[in-house]
């Protein structure tokens, strides 16, 4: 049978050209009232020549638009487990909020008295936040995960110098998330990594053997990478604090806890929660998201502006650090941060209320936990003794002498209609499988999925198959792409052919 | 709860496949102490139409530009968004996708994403762009850690036209990473000299086209200093409409473009999310911060495209990456890119050409007010006005009038006592005649 067909396309998977191979400068998909001639006051800096730009029609843009979505595999397609990156459904009350046009129309910079309800709906989920963690303070502006951490790390370091104590190394564990070391660099300090126990914890042992007073801050992932809740985690937050540190914690897997555990009870300064996970914001093909941070009364007094606060007229926006002993590190993001994505996740929080966030919590972990039962006949978990949070972690020993890698058992997984979960991530296991369910899937849905692993498993086992699994996948709008190509010669831009 | 799928049944079966007899053992990880006692201090949830009702309450207590005259600028334009652009943008396949690390089954994301690349380096003239950052102001941040890497210099060199916000967040991010900061003083004369300031430790100097206080000042004598004396121009642009009309910072000899996307497609929303964009010359490529997408052809020889360069980012390069960026503005940059591919050459043409007009228009009609003095004498859709008197309070009796009149420089120069009748204001397509009217009308009473 030929998959061929005359135009390349396969039904609805239709061939889409770059929009500057098909557009026409003078056709346009809006329409604006001509401008009026004036005598401009450019200053002579008017552009010379054209700027190349192609135009469509609007249904030439609609159609292109709706072509290009349909190539992409969204949580709205199917199955996403992508651990650590909670690939929850994303509530359509959301975007109708964010859209309101008292949110979405309103500017910056108006005057306080004009923007009550935002500072309000700021505010608001402030509180929320630090309710749900028990923690005594907020930043509200960083952007996302990495940009929180970040946050995190400079209040720590302001803290630090307003001592005089210039401690130069964060402690990072194996199992963490690039960001983290990359985020320690960008606040100026050393990464020293700390090894996992084989109980993919933090070794406790090597920690405090590397806890002195060159230590600013250990930055630690709860649960962390690997799945798992740090059991030691107290003992780890005392030692921290013994050691004169800050103890940083990475809450993207926050979801796993909310509700059930208090962030402020497990000795933590600070805590990043990424809003487009645990908080139900769509990840949009790579964001927008936000990373509000909480902070402890040690860490309170150095968060960034602007904040909100109450003043004799209502809520007003601080927006400087002026005043003799004001100790804020300054600001880290233009305006007041990630409005648009706070009214999503505000909009969430009133829809679940406290039994939803509890309940949710806890079919995530119930829903991990499942998938880690289920699929352990056939696969190899990484750490089998005991439950897992949120996520639940694989390695590739069941592939050995398969000749099928991880990556290729990942690429099978698409044509049976399943995005593949987080590959070689994290690093302390070998051909990682990293798999987040989330609360928002069905057992249905998770039957079919942990069916369709457990046969593709038997598949690669039964041998000769590795073939097979290169070969995938073979259903998709385009079949393996060529990375090394892509790396060596650069093709970052469209350009017009001499 | 309407968004959990799972009943009681099927927990309880689960709980038997696992062998846990309850969701609590699943906790035991948790240290007793630490686990939550009692309810959460957390309102009860809320139906969809109880939510909605009490949203739609608290927006409403906001003053919204569109129901009223508004004239702000200042880093955030108001502009019209065509409606197809907030429609296509909700298609789930691209709202609910996450970055396309698996480039088989995320086309769609990768082509618009190489799209806007595309769109971004031809509008600022530049040779590449990549995939969005947070927001101008964190991309001035990384364009100034950037060029510290390029140059292995230490100062940089803010210009006082530069974005206060863009100044500060590089002010911040400089602090802690040991760059030293050359801030100049706010320039509402457009007259400060950047030259004489540039030295053999000089990473880069940054602009901005158009100036926070409306100017346009052409840089290319200021990029031929830079490159004699081996530091990098930055450019960054918070008004991307502007390069509809005016020449591109590349064509000037910038080498790295940063600025803020919003403008296009995005919108508002009080200030966020923004879309920072960056566009450098190819030779540096391999020291940009941010994803980027490459073209290349899948196992059957078509074309595709995949994220590349991934060498340079956190997830690989960990400690030594060239920023910790992960999740960044990918849909905004759709919403940007959707918004150019609309307006298409003759559309954004036009709509600078538009945006200009009004702003003349206005500035005429200002200028013939008394005590109102225009302070720049280029500008493209925004300028600064010199008030008779201070001009927050000004602003605040137009916002009783129901009028945005504009921005008071002191908001974001508090300690400038010479700053403090200072007033930004922009007209863009948005701004009616009757807009005007209203505005002028408001002022001669407010002033008087
Ligand atoms: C464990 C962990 N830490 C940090 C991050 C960074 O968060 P963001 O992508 O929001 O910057 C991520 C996610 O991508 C993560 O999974």
């Amino acid at each position: 049978m030929s998959m061929n067909s005359f135009t390349g396309n396969r039904a609805l998977v239709i061939e889409e050209p770059l929009i500057f191979e098909q557009g026409e400068p003078q056709r346009s998909g809006v329409d604006l009232p001509q401008a009026p001639e004036i005598a401009d006051r450019l200053g002579g800096l008017e552009r010379q020549g054209a700027i190349g730009l192609p135009g469509l029609a609007e249904p030439e843009c609609v159609r292109h638009y709706t072509r290009l979505s349909q190539k992409n595999f969204g949580i709205d397609t199917g199955f996403y487990p992508l651990g650590s990156c909670t690939m929850k459904h994303n509530p359509r009350l959301n975007e109708k909020a964010a859209r309101l046009p008292g949110f979405s129309g309103v500017h910056p910079l108006q005057p306080a008295s004009t923007v009550q309800g935002a500072l309000e709906a700021i505010s608001l989920l402030g509180r929320w936040l630090m309710d749900l963690t028990g923690m005594p303070a907020i930043a509200m502006s960083p952007a996302a995960g990495a940009h929180g951490e970040l946050c995190g790390l400079m209040a720590i370091r302001a803290a630090h110098e307003d001592r005089g104590d210039a401690r130069q190394i964060v402690l990072v564990p194996e199992s963490a998330h690039g960001t983290n070391p990359a985020t320690a660099t960008l606040c100026g300090y050393q990464v020293v990594s700390i090894p996992a126990n084989e109980k993919g914890r933090v070794d406790l042992a090597a920690l405090k053997a590397k806890l002195d007073n060159k230590v600013a801050a250990l930055m630690l992932t709860n649960p962390n990478t690997c799945g798992l809740f740090e059991s030691e985690i107290l003992e780890i937050a005392s030692a921290v604090k013994a050691a004169g540190a800050y103890f940083y914690c990475d809450g993207a897997n926050f979801n796993a806890i909310v509700g059930r555990v208090k962030v402020a009870d497990l000795g933590i300064d600070a805590m990043h929660i990424n809003l487009h996970k645990t908080f139900s914001t769509p990840h949009g093909g790579g964001g927008p998201g936000a990373g509000p941070v909480v902070l402890s009364e040690r860490l309170k007094a150095y968060a960034p502006v602007p904040f909100v606060r109450t003043g004799e007229n209502g809520l007003e926006l601080v927006e400087h650090c002026l005043g003799d002993g004001e100790k804020s590190f300054g600001r880290m993001k233009g305006f007041h941060g990630q409005f648009g994505v706070m009214i999503r996740s505000l909009a969430y929080i009133l829809s679940m209320g406290g039994n939803g966030l509890w309940q949710a919590s806890s079919d995530a972990v119930l829903n991990a936990n499942y998938l880690l039962a289920r699929l352990s006949v056939e696969l190899t978990p990484s750490f089998p003794d005991g439950p897992c949070m949120h996520e639940a972690l694989f390695d590739d020993r069941f592939l050995k002498d398969t000749g099928v890698t991880t990556l290729d058992f990942a690429k099978a997984m698409i044509d049976e209609g399943f995005h593949p979960m987080t590959m070689y991530f994290p690093l302390v296991v070998h051909g990682a499988l990293l798999m987040e369910p989330t609360e928002t899937e069905s057992k249905q849905t998770l039957d079919l999925y942990v069916d369709t692993l457990l046969s593709l498993a038997r598949k690669a086992k039964a041998g000769g198959a590795a073939d097979d699994f290169k070969a995938a996948p073979r259903m998709t709008p385009r079949r393996r792409l060529d990375e090394t190509r892509a790396a060596r010669s650069p093709v970052l831009r469209w350009k017009a052919s001499e | 709860m309407r968004f959990l799928p799972l009943t009681d049944a099927d927990r309880a079966d689960m709980l038997k496949a696992i062998g846990a007899a309850s969701v609590e053992d699943l906790f035991c990880d948790v240290p007793a102490s630490a686990r939550q006692k009692g309810p959460l201090p957390l309102p009860e949830g809320l139906s969809e139409m109880e939510v909605e009702r009490r949203l739609s309450t608290m927006a409403s207590r906001n003053l919204t530009p569109g129901d009223v005259p508004c004239f702000l600028g200042a880093g955030a334009y108001r502009h019209h968004i065509p409606a197809a652009i907030d429609q296509l943008l909700l298609r789930g396949e691209f709202l609910t996708a996450y970055t396309p690390y698996q480039p088989e089954v995320s086309q769609g994301t990768l082509q618009y994403l190489f799209e806007f690349q595309t769109q971004v380096a031809m509008i600022t003239g530049m040779e590449v762009a990549n995939a969005s950052l947070y927001d101008g102001a964190t991309a001035s941040a990384e364009a100034a850690l950037m060029a510290a890497r390029v140059t292995k210099r230490d100062k940089i060199l803010l210009s006082g036209g530069l974005h206060p916000h863009y100044r500060e967040v590089t002010a911040t991010q400089a602090r802690f990473t040991h760059l030293k900061v050359e801030a100049l003083a706010p320039d509402p004369f457009g007259i400060e000299d950047l030259m004489g300031r540039i030295d053999a430790q000089t990473a880069c100097v940054i602009v901005q086209l158009p100036g926070f206080f409306g100017h346009l000042k052409d840089y290319s004598a200021l990029a031929k200093t830079c490159e004699a004396q081996g530091a990098l121009l930055v450019v960054a642009v918070t008004e991307p409409v502007a390069l509809g009309l005016i020449k591109p910072p590349g064509a000037m000899g910038a080498d790295i473009v940063i600025g803020d996307g919003a403008s296009l497609g995005v919108g508002l929303n009080f200030g966020g999310p923004g879309l920072g964009l960056m566009a450098v010359r190819e030779k540096y490529v391999r020291q940009m911060p941010g994803r980027l997408i490459g073209e290349t052809v899948d196992a059957d020889g078509k074309r595709g495209w995949v994220l590349t360069l991934s060498t340079r980012e956190q997830h690989i390069r960990r400690e030594k990456a060239t920023s910790n960026i992960c999740t960044n503005s990918g849909l905004c940059a759709l919403a940007f890119s959707m918004h150019m591919t609309f307006l298409g050459e003759a559309g954004f043409t036009n709509l600078a050409k538009l945006n200009h007009a009004r702003a003349v228009q206005l500035a005429e009609r200002l200028g013939a007010l008394k005590g109102v003095k225009v302070l720049a004498g280029s500008f493209f859709n925004e300028f600064a006005v010199q008030l008779p008197k201070p001009a927050t309070p000004v602003v605040e009796a137009m916002a009783a009038r129901r009028i945005l009149a504009g921005v008071p420089v002191s908001r974001f120069y508090p300690s400038w006592p010479e700053l403090e009748n200072v007033m930004l204001i922009a007209a863009t397509e948005t701004v009616t005649d009757e807009d005007m009217d209203a505005l002028i009308e408001g002022l001669q009473g407010v002033l008087s």
